[in-house]
C-alpha cells in the first residue's frame, strides 16, 4: 500500500471526521477530530501497519480557539513509512489515550500533560515528569515566561525567577536572518 | 658485662624519640580530616566528564587523599556538585546533603552549580547555595581538572582554619554556666 492509498483508506474509513489532509515533500499529514483520534489511531496501527510510535507533541496556538493541537508521528517498521495524525484540543477537553495502542505513548503523554497541561482520559499514570510533583504551572504554554513564575510548596520544592539581564540568553524568532535573531542584537 | 640502664624519668623515653609531636588538637583534628576528604561525586551534567577525568590517572585526585568517591551519601565528607541543577533535581540533592554526616563540606563546581549558568531558566535552579551551604565555588564551563584540584586544596586550606574542638569546648563550658 502507498502513502496516497494509506491516507485514501483513511478517509473512506473515517469521512467527515478526516478534516483534511496536507502532503509536503512526501510527509503526510492528517487532520482528525478530537472524537476520532482513538479509532484512527488504532486503524493505522491494526490496520495500516504503523506499528511504532516515534513522538506525540503538543502545539500551544494561543489566542485561537481550539487553543492546543496534538501532533502523533507514527512510522511503520514493515513497510517503512511515516505518517503524521493531528487533532485540535480546546481547553477544558481531554484527550483520549493511546498508551493502551503504544506503551511508549504513556510517558510522552506525562510529558505533554507536564509541558502544556493537557488532559489524557484513561491514561494509567498521569504525573509530571520533568517537573517536581505540586508545581503549579505549565512552562510550556505561550504565556508562560521563559524566565519562570515564583512558586512555594513549603517543605517540598520552590521555583524562583532566573535573572535574564546582563547576558545573552534568549534568541528571539522571527527576525530577519540569524544576526538579527541573535541576542546581543537586541543590546542597545 | 654490660648492665642496661633503667630509665630514670618516665617522661623521657629514648625509644620513642622522634615519634612524638606535640601539637594542639584541632590542628591534629584539621591534618587528618582534610586530608582523606571522601568526595560524593554529585555528577548532574558535562561537569562530571572533568570530575572523572580528576578521577583518573592523568590528573590523580588521589595524590590529596581524595580518590574515595563514595556514592554512599553516609561515607562522604565534600560533596561536588558538579552541573546544572534543575528544580527537580534539587531536591535529590538536598535529601543526599541531609544524608551526610557533619563535618561536610560542598563544592559548586562550575558555571551552572554555582549561579545557573547560561541556563537563565523556570527548570534551572539558579545556583545550588539557594538550598545548601557552599564552601568553594569553582569557575568554568566546565572546568579544568587542574581547578577542581585547585578548588580542593582551597578546601583544605579552609579545613586547616576550624575550631571545632574549642568550640565544643565553649559549649560545654557555656552549658556548664546555665
Amino acid at each position: 500500500m502507498t502513502h496516497t492509498e494509506m491516507v485514501a483508506a483513511l478517509k473512506s474509513r473515517f469521512g467527515a471526521a478526516v478534516l483534511g489532509t496536507v502532503e509536503f515533500r512526501g510527509e503526510q499529514t492528517v487532520n482528525v477530530t478530537l472524537a476520532s483520534i482513538h479509532e484512527v489511531m488504532a486503524f493505522a496501527k491494526g490496520e495500516l501497519g504503523f506499528d511504532y510510535l516515534v513522538d506525540i507533541s503538543s502545539l500551544d496556538h494561543l489566542g485561537e480557539e481550539p487553543r492546543f493541537e496534538m501532533v502523533y508521528e507514527l512510522y511503520g517498521y514493515g513497510h517503512g513509512r511515516h505518517l503524521r495524525i493531528k487533532c485540535k484540543v480546546s481547553e477544558d477537553e481531554s484527550v483520549p489515550t493511546v498508551s493502551d495502542l503504544w506503551l511508549t505513548a504513556d510517558w510522552h503523554e506525562r510529558e505533554a500533560y507536564d509541558m502544556m497541561g493537557i488532559d489524557f482520559a484513561g491514561h494509567p499514570d498521569l504525573r509530571r515528569i520533568l517537573m517536581w510533583e505540586g508545581y503549579p504551572f505549565f512552562p510550556l504554554r505561550k504565556d508562560f515566561p521563559l524566565e519562570g513564575r515564583p512558586s512555594d510548596m513549603p517543605d517540598v520544592a520552590f521555583t524562583g525567577v532566573a535573572p535574564l539581564e546582563g547576558g545573552p540568553f534568549v534568541t528571539s524568532a522571527g527576525g530577519a536572518d540569524t544576526v538579527a535573531r541573535e541576542p546581543r542584537a537586541r543590546r542597545v | 658485662m654490660v648492665s642496661e640502664i633503667e630509665p630514670i624519668h618516665a617522661a623521657y623515653d629514648s625509644k620513642i624519640e622522634g615519634n612524638v609531636i606535640f601539637t594542639k588538637l584541632d590542628s591534629a583534628i584539621n591534618w587528618m580530616r582534610k586530608n582523606s576528604l571522601w568526595p560524593m561525586p554529585m555528577g548532574l551534567a558535562c561537569c562530571a566528564i572533568e570530575l572523572m577525568a580528576t578521577g583518573a590517572s592523568r590528573f590523580d585526585i588521589s595524590r590529596f587523599g581524595m580518590e574515595v568517591m563514595r556514592f554512599s551519601p553516609r561515607q562522604s565528607d565534600v560533596m561536588i556538585v558538579a552541573g546544572t541543577v534543575t528544580y527537580k533535581m534539587a531536591l535529590a540533592v538536598k535529601r543526599i546533603w541531609d544524608q551526610m554526616p557533619e563535618p561536610k563540606w560542598c563544592i559548586a563546581m562550575g558555571a551552572c552549580a554555582s549561579s545557573g549558568g547560561m541556563y537563565r531558566s523556570y527548570a534551572v535552579l539558579q545556583g545550588i547555595d539557594q538550598l545548601i551551604p557552599v564552601d568553594v565555588y569553582i569557575s568554568g564551563c566546565p572546568p579544568r581538572p587542574e581547578a577542581l584540584l585547585e578548588g580542593l586544596m582551597r578546601l583544605q586550606r579552609k579545613i586547616e582554619t576550624e575550631t571545632s574542638f574549642v568550640d565544643q569546648k565553649k559549649e560545654l563550658l557555656a552549658s556548664l554556666e546555665d
